[in-house]
């Protein structure tokens, strides 16, 4: 009777626990990172193959770096992920955005940038990653006060 | 401290663009107050966007993101009335979300 119920009991507790384990949870390494690469490698990316279908609208020349509007969407067929990166941020890993059945693989954010650096986009589609880099000039930084 | 949020959601072609606006200070934990002490990093970490109860999209964030967020998605169909819900929780714990029907 008991290692029934302790049975069922383990099938309940796993039922309730995967579900949430399988959400996104933030994830800690990859956002204290202070390097792109440590910080992309967190998520299994390695080498991410230059992508024309990846595009990044932000601007050439940004006056106030606490302040840059960037537009990106991919074309990539089966686009599950974007990530953005800013190399030289302290912490370079501004964000990522998982989509999910019913969202177009588009974002439109503001986003901070302490000087002059490389954007990079990167996106997931089918277990490949793609990447795009654009730079933006910084004339005032962002990330100081 | 969560502030009031904003949000709007129109239909596009095909797809429906959704606005949104957070009231966060996103501190980066790297900014000094007058007195030349550290402001605490505080900043939103994860946004969920749903549509009619589903999740769509999931995004983690860093401090990278500027103050009071404006985040721009793209929901793939949707039609008038559809409730678009968007929430968002922070490394303090702070959490906030808002609703509103496509227009």
């Amino acid at each position: 009777m008991n290692s029934i119920r302790r049975a069922l009991t383990a099938v309940l507790v796993f039922g309730l626990v995967k579900p949430l384990a399988a959400l996104a949870a933030w994830n800690k390494e990859a956002f204290s990172a202070k390097t792109p690469a440590d910080a992309l490698k967190t998520f299994g990316i390695g080498n991410a193959t230059p992508s024309k279908d990846l595009s990044i609208d932000a601007p050439q020349i940004a006056e106030n770096g606490a302040v840059v509007p960037i537009e990106i969407s991919s074309a990539i067929p089966g686009t599950t992920a974007l990530l953005v990166v800013v190399d030289k941020n302290p912490f370079p890993l501004i964000a990522r955005f998982d989509f999910k059945e019913g969202a177009l693989p588009y974002v439109k954010v503001n986003l901070k940038m302490g000087e002059t650096s490389d954007v990079r986009v990167l996106a997931e589609a089918g277990g490949k990653h793609y990447v795009a880099t654009k730079e933006v000039k910084v004339t005032i930084g962002g990330c100081g006060g | 401290m969560a502030g009031p949020m904003k949000m709007r959601a129109t239909l596009g072609q095909g797809y429906t663009d959704v606005r949104v606006l957070m009231t966060h200070p996103m501190e980066t934990g790297q900014r000094k107050d007058q007195d030349g002490k550290l402001v605490p990093v505080h900043f939103i970490q994860s946004v969920t966007v749903k549509m009619n109860g589903r999740t769509v999209l999931e995004c983690q964030a860093s401090q990278g993101v500027s103050r009071n967020p404006v985040f721009s998605f793209r929901v793939k169909g949707g039609s008038k009335g559809d409730r678009i819900e968007v929430s968002w929780l922070d490394n303090l714990g702070e959490t906030n979300s808002t609703e509103a029907a496509i227009a």
